[in-house]
């Protein structure tokens, strides 16, 4: 039996540019999150993947915005599925990199 | 390729730097602030976001005697116990005599504790207090409302307070042994920056992502403790790390804190059961009808020596059983928090969920005097970042009153050591560290999993049962990746690089596990959280503190005799 997989279909960009779909397979276990789908590509494929996030799993530090087919989700609250998964950027916030944008107050920013 | 004036170094001036705005930052600002200090409070995620603090579900620990009658004495005499012998009693003194007006202070700021009816703030009994002491905001959620209650504070001072989020500070500055500021990089561009200031407080928060099961998030790399240490301060108890007897395992849950169960088990009594059934903290002491009452060291202590006997749940930890608890008292006590374990597929009247420990918490850290300086003129350290106030094992509770209480007395300190400073800012002893932010290396694809690979040896080699053999091949790893990740961080700076996140992180995590592996190779004993296999036994002999320093890339680990507390008649 082949172990079943999650694609997860990754929005990747600098500022600027015209985004670029990646493809990821992770191993799929049921009960994660696409979160934890994208910190294990980091791990093992990719670490320049960017993406947001602090707590991780605690549902507490409200980094981890990001769209994922198309709805406004945390990423540590939703759950992986074996299938494809377009994962992008919110569209309302500026870019900084991939899975990153602006989602800092004004007044918390320098410089 | 970014344009050079994209990543031409910042330059910012304050007079009190706050590294870190968890619960001791951002109290440490509001402090400062209030005796009107200048301050600049910085933190490498968003404010008040980023750590611990807001992650906290439970409760803080004071004597606010509003359940029974309470002193502070007893609550100082429970802190003193817990950390068997090796406490600063001086610190401890601090943060439980001041402990219960910083929860009033919350009140005011309409935090929203926990009340009776009649209006009394409600207190709960946790593990190691000898009475209900700990104030809570239901439901889980004391963590979240006093990280908002605090960062609503911070708005209402925005003419002394400045707050820069995605700021990574990697080096402190120095001259003569005096701190000067810092030097980071802001994570959005990648852009050097550096910040000189009359008086910096390291405010960090603690090291659990060093370990493989944590309870951290990311940001939790000992990052105060490696850069205290790099700049002539110095560090205490680092063998002494908390693991959380009865972190979640399985079933996978998400949207949870990991440590979610203890409430659960102190309000409820939940059950700890080996795969045959038993109850088996009372073959390690505890009395079948006293409670939950088994500190955390004894009960990680259990849990492991039963999965070592072979008694151990299916995923390597023990089963936790509510199933003797109905479920009207259950929804009573903890409400949605019901909902959110059902769209998790779990329901505790039918079924056992497996638990085993993890890492939460860091007793050592930076020494400090009682006036929270360090061994560093005009560098002062707060909350989980500093050592000391909990010696060998901390008490349930007393983190968020530590944080909160030293937060607010360094920045009263510091405010009043600026008063007396100018800034002094030298260009010539930022310059290592700024070249550091600023340079450019080979691109590698090996740092995140470095990363993985140094909290799995952690938690083989270092976790909470240690011998000489293992923390000896912990130290050599430890030691080749550090010739493995070079000087040059990856890559160029540029907006979120990660890679380049991980190499900073990297070099503090390195630098951090082997003050915690070489700490614990020089304790031939078992206290606490620290246990020796090849030295079960606890020696009173070694009733002192570690005090660890750099020199040049050696450790040097001495002995100091335990501070006492000279009570004013
Ligand atoms: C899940 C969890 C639950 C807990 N529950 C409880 C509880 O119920 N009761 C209790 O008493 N204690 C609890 N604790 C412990 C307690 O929460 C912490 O000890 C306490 O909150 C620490 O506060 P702090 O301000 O020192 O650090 P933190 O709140 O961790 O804040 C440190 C901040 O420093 C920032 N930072 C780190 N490095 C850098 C850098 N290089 N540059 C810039 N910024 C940086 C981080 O991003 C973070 O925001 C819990 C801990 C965890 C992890
Ligand atoms: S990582 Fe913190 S809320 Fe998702």
């Amino acid at each position: 039996m082949t172990r079943p997989v999650a694609i997860l279909l990754i929005e990747r960009a600098l500022p600027g540019q015209t985004p670029r779909t990646e493809r990821f397979e992770v191993p799929f276990d049921p009960g994660q999150s696409v979160l934890d789908g994208v910190r294990l590509i980091r791990a093992t494929a990719d670490p320049g993947l960017a993406i947001r996030y602090s707590c991780i799993n605690a549902n507490a530090c409200k980094e981890c915005m990001l769209r994922v087919d198309g709805k406004v989700v945390y990423a540590c609250m939703r759950r992986l599925e074996p299938r494809e998964m377009r994962v992008q950027p919110l569209a309302n916030k500026a870019l900084i990199r991939d899975l990153v944008t602006e989602i800092a107050p004004p007044d918390e920013r320098i410089g | 390729m970014p344009s050079p004036t994209e990543t031409a170094p910042l330059h910012l001036q304050t007079d009190i730097l706050v590294i870190g705005a968890g619960g001791a930052g951002m109290m440490a600002a509001l402090a400062a602030a209030g005796q009107g200090a200048r301050v600049l409070l910085v933190d490498r995620a968003l404010i008040g976001r980023g750590g611990a603090t807001v992650m906290a579900q439970m409760t803080v620990a004071v004597a606010l005697g509003s359940e029974l009658p309470d002193s502070i004495a007893a609550h100082f005499n429970d802190t003193i116990a817990a950390g068997r012998g090796l406490c600063d009693p001086r610190l401890a003194d601090i943060v439980t005599r001041d402990g219960p007006a910083a929860i009033e202070q919350l009140d005011a700021w309409h935090v929203g504790w926990a009340r009776h009816p009649d209006g009394r703030i409600r207190q709960a009994h946790a593990p190691g207090h000898d009475k209900a002491r700990c104030v809570y905001v239901d439901f889980l959620n004391t963590g979240p409302a006093v990280s908002k209650t605090l960062r609503a504070q911070l708005q209402r001072h925005e003419n002394l307070i400045t707050r820069a989020g995605d700021l990574m500070i990697t080096d402190l500055v120095t001259a003569d042994n005096a701190a000067l500021g810092a030097v980071g990089f802001a994570l959005s561009d990648g852009r050097p920056v550096s910040i000189a200031a009359k008086a910096t407080i390291i405010a960090t928060g603690g090291l659990t992502r060093l370990y493989r099961r944590n309870s951290a998030s990311l940001n939790m790399s000992g990052d105060g403790y490696a850069l205290a240490l790099r700049a002539g301060a110095k560090l205490i108890d680092m063998e002494f790390v908390q693991f959380f007897p009865i972190g979640h395992l399985a079933p996978r849950m998400i949207g949870m804190d990991p440590i979610m169960w203890d409430p659960f088990r102190y309000k409820l009594g939940g059950r700890l059961l080996n795969s045959e059934g038993r109850a088996f903290l009372a073959d390690y002491g505890e009395s079948a009808d006293a409670g939950y009452v088994t500190t955390r060291d004894q009960a990680t202590f259990a849990i492991l020596k039963e999965v070592e006997a072979g008694r151990g749940s299916p995923a390597g930890g023990a089963w936790l059983s509510f199933r003797h608890i109905p479920e009207e008292e259950l929804r009573a006590a903890f409400g949605p928090v019901i909902e959110r374990l059902a769209a998790n597929g779990i329901d505790l009247t039918q079924q056992d969920i497996e638990v085993a420990p993890i890492a939460h918490y860091h007793m050592g850290g930076i020494q400090v005097t009682p006036g929270l300086l360090t061994a560093v003129d005009d560098l002062f350290a707060a909350g989980e970042a500093i050592g000391g106030s909990n010696g060998a094992n901390r008490l349930s509770g007393n983190a968020i009153t530590e944080a909160l209480v030293f937060g607010e007395h360094t920045g009263r300190a510091a405010a009043a050591r600026a008063a007396t400073r100018q800034v002094r800012w030298s260009d010539a002893a930022a310059a290592a560290a700024l070249a550091r932010v600023a340079a450019t290396g080979p691109a590698r694809a090996d740092i995140a999993a470095l990363v993985v690979e140094l909290q799995a040896l952690m938690a083989d080699k270092v976790g909470p049962f240690r011998n000489e053999a293992g923390l000896r091949e912990a130290l050599a790893r430890i030691g080749t990746m550090r010739e493995q990740i070079g000087d040059t961080p990856p890559g160029q700076p540029g907006p979120y690089d990660m890679a380049r996140i991980d190499w900073f992180d990297l070099r503090t995590m390195l630098l951090v596990a082997q003050t915690v592996a070489s700490a614990a190779l020089s304790r031939t004993e078992s206290r606490g959280a620290h246990q020796r296999e090849d030295f079960p036994a606890m020696d009173q002999d070694w009733t002192v503190n570690q005090v660890i320093s750099l020199h040049g890339d050696e450790l040097e680990i001495v002995t100091a005799p335990v501070p006492v507390l000279e009570r004013a008649a």
